[in-house]
């Protein structure tokens, strides 16, 4: 008898260490699923897990329940398990649901009244000074507020209406009667258009929109949609280098590949540059000239006749973005002058390019490039028409988590080739520098992220080699919160010559800053 | 003779009895590779595609808040002829930005992959500018949140080697290493995974010296359309006590959301049928 009951303690000994040692839970009660063992056998030393949350079957003996299942009968949670403020008790969910409801839903405030008709917005004031002395401007380089009104709606069938107007007051400009095209005045009507599918494969947008396409990075080839350099360089939000176009775009959309063609039936210039804002190089007066003598132009400007068509042709493949563009119109900045008038003129420009983006390396990588076909100097021998040019771009961007979390880098090059250099250089008129047959443009853009992403502190650089001039972007904005934001940037450009690209600017450095409210 | 013969008869019976019990618990407990593969699954890849609108709150140390509004969908790129009920490979995630103002009608779109770098856009509505992003880095902010681009779109489970540490009442507790030390800030990670649902209720991020010091936490779970469904997760920072809420509304599964969505048409007209 002694001997059995040894043997028989022996072999539960055995049982039980056999049954612990393998990790596994003790052995279930009747009618329980395997899965979830009953509290009642758990050792008090066992590590516990974390609450089950809201909603999760109750654990212990009600494991087969869904959480759904109401009542309160859930057992409390086994001993050692934290936080008794997680009772997994899927009745006591929606028990105390009803209680907490009403206190999340405030009463409307006016703001999100404003939101639910579909406004969205922000007020901006922002001013801006020149860091060195002026030449033929005021030392106040930029002095505005701003209230932007941006109004979507859809409707039934696809059908789209955006509008976004900003409403101004510019106290260091003296025009405050509102010219659209220009954007000058109290009112810059940014977008103001319908978007409608009219068959599956076919998206249709009309009216003032602004358009974007290309790979460069503040570096621009096949985009040829109008740009405002005025506001880019007086450090304006960058959403203000891009002016509308009132213009009507088709997207078709294939298997096959995809493709936008943009018209616009009269010609959209670039807000450019013509010294009533920024001081610029007047090769005709020599020297670089301000408000005192600001370039006046002929602008192409009849409907139906100047106007310009803007392809593109596109198909991603496994990742790598590829595109095909065309561009019949005019140069979009003055392109040559008439020497005779002493005016900017728009000649007539065609281009065709072509793009690919993709992964490279740890990064993306980029590469466009762009024949400018300039249509009133063919042969390349007219000195006051710009020539033809070849453009190529390639760029490539990384992160550096190695160095730094949200750490970003980016670097570009670009190389714009005269096409007839030669014929140019015989036809230029005595006394008149040669322009150089290559120009070559490098950019870095540092960026770099603080505060849980709050705090953004960036560097962009152009830097050209062969104009011996450079233009720093400095720039820090800060979310105070999810209205309030702040920024406070620079525009410092530096050339050995004044008649440069960036070089011409040198006297127009600044520093701004800037407050902003969005709702 | 008789006692020999008893005492091996009931150690044979109990050697039987543990083989046999050690057989049974091993039929019924999954492999560690089951449990990692079906909890990939519960959390990210349930149904051929699915939405949600998402409502966060990110809490900084300081105490100050911050909330963000957006939409997600996300389309399975599962063949669709034999549908695999276990797919956990390729996905697209299309997210659509209303709130706050900075960023509305921003939209951001994610083609991820199972063997190289994701590819992601971004819409930036006021340049009509899509941007491509680099995405080597995948354990950065999540728009400023303390969840990471990884946390919300799934890290690789072939990044991380897997163990059982352990099986309580509820829970499988797997210790995750990652394989490349360097190209991650944790020494290792654990999850408890519920055990009848794979739900991962927390994960806690460890430090070299064993130290935790950062905790996802399932806050709030549904059973929606038959899929268990995590309606509010939690991020904490434990070193600075910063965190992140996250809350699921009108999630949606099996929507049938088609592949074109997840294109640049749809980057620059966003598709507010599927958007509310």
């Amino acid at each position: 008898m002694q001997e059995r009951s040894i043997a028989g303690i022996v072999a539960l000994l055995l049982l039980l260490w056999a049954c612990g040692s393998s990790s596994a839970q003790p052995s279930l009660p009747e009618g329980l699923p395997p899965a979830t063992p009953p509290p009642a056998s758990q050792p008090a030393t066992q590590p516990s897990g974390p609450a089950l949350p809201e909603g999760l079957g109750p654990p212990g003996d009600q494991p087969a329940l869904p959480g759904g299942l109401p009542g309160g009968d859930q057992p409390s949670l086994p001993g050692g398990l934290p936080g008794g403020d997680q009772p997994a008790l899927p009745g006591g969910l929606a028990a105390s649901q009803p209680a907490t409801r009403p206190a999340t839903q405030p009463a409307k405030t006016f703001l999100q009244s404003v939101k639910d008709m579909g406004l969205t917005g922000f007020w901006e004031t922002r001013g801006g000074v020149r860091t060195q002395h002026p030449a033929g401007q005021r030392q106040a380089s930029l002095g505005e507020t701003r209230f932007q009104l941006d109004w979507e709606k859809h409707f039934k069938g696809d059908w789209t209406a955006h509008v976004v107007a900003d409403f101004l007051y510019d106290a260091v400009d003296e025009h405050h009667t509102v010219d659209l095209e220009r954007g000058r005045g109290w009112l810059d009507l940014r977008q103001a258009n319908v978007s409608f599918r009219p068959l599956k494969w076919l998206d249709v947008r009309a009216g003032r929109q602004i358009l974007t396409w290309g790979t460069g990075d503040l570096l621009f080839i096949n985009d040829l949609f109008p740009k405002d350099f005025v506001s880019f360089f007086l450090g304006r939000d960058e959403e203000y280098l891009k002016v509308p176009s009132d213009a009507i775009k088709l997207s078709a959309y294939s298997d096959l590949a995809n493709l936008d063609v943009v018209y616009t039936p009269r010609f959209d210039p670039d807000r450019f540059i013509s010294g009533r804002r920024l001081s610029f190089f007047n090769p005709l007066a020599g020297r670089v000239v301000g408000r005192e003598q600001t370039l006046s132009s002929e602008i192409p400007a009849r409907w139906f006749q100047n106007d310009e068509w803007a392809a593109r042709l596109y198909k991603t493949i496994e990742g790598y973005e590829l595109a095909a563009y065309g561009y019949w119109g005019y140069w979009k900045s003055p392109g040559g002058v008439n020497p005779f008038r002493g005016e900017a003129i728009f000649p007539r420009l065609n281009v065709y390019g072509g793009s690919a983006r993709g992964p490279l390396l740890k990064g993306i990588g980029n590469v466009e490039l762009g024949y400018y076909d300039s249509r009133n100097d063919r042969h390349g021998n007219n000195p006051f028409i710009n020539n033809s040019q070849f453009r190529i771009l390639g760029g490539y961007e990384q992160d550096l988590p190695q160095i730094a979390t949200d750490l970003t880098v980016s670097m570009q090059y670009e190389l714009d080739v005269t096409a007839h250099h030669s014929r140019l250089v015989r036809a230029l008129p005595p006394g008149a520098p040669e322009p150089d047959e290559l120009r070559h443009v490098l950019t870095w853009r540092v960026t770099k992220k603080l505060l849980n992403q709050n705090l953004t502190v960036g560097l962009f650089v152009f830097y050209s080699p062969s104009d011996g001039d450079a233009y720093f972007r400095p720039k820090v904005h800060y979310k105070i919160d999810d209205q309030w934001s702040v920024e406070v940037g620079g525009n410092v450009f530096v050339g050995r010559e004044n008649y440069t690209l960036f070089g011409q600017f040198e006297r127009d450095s600044n520093v701004y800053t800037a407050l902003r409210y969005g709702f | 003779m008789n006692r020999i013969t008893l005492s091996v008869a009931v150690f044979a019976a109990a050697a039987w009895l543990t083989l046999s019990v050690g057989v049974a618990l091993a039929a019924d407990a999954p492999t560690v590779d089951e449990i990692v593969q079906k909890a990939n699954y519960v959390a990210y890849y349930q149904g051929a595609d699915g939405k949600a609108d998402v409502r966060m709150s990110i809490m900084a140390k300081g105490g100050s808040k911050q909330n963000r509004r957006f939409s997600i969908l996300r389309r399975d790129l599962a063949d669709k002829d034999t549908p695999d009920p276990k797919f956990t490979g390729e996905q697209k995630f299309y997210v659509y930005f209303h709130e706050p103002a900075d960023v509305n009608k921003m939209a951001f779109l994610v083609h991820k992959h199972m063997d190289k770098d994701d590819d992601r856009w971004l819409y930036l509505p006021a340049l009509d500018l899509v941007k491509r992003i680099a995405s080597s880095d995948k354990r950065t902010s999540f728009v400023g949140s303390h969840f990471y681009y990884e946390d919300v779109s799934g890290r690789n489970v072939d990044a991380d080697t897997h163990e059982l540490a352990e099986t309580t009442k509820d829970y499988y507790v797997l210790k995750n290493t990652p394989k490349d030390a360097k190209s991650v800030e944790f020494a290792y990670y654990k999850m408890w995974i519920h055990k009848t649902t794979f739900l991962v209720v927390q994960t806690s991020y460890y430090d070299a010296q064993d130290k935790e010091y950062r905790r996802y936490k399932a806050s709030g779970v549904k059973q929606i359309e038959g899929f268990w469904t995590v309606v509010k997760s939690e991020m904490h920072d434990l070193r600075d006590g910063g965190h992140t809420v996250l809350e699921y509304d009108s999630v949606d599964y099996n929507v049938g959301l088609p592949d074109d969505i997840f294109t640049e048409r749809y980057l620059r007209q966003a598709p507010m049928q599927h958007l509310k």
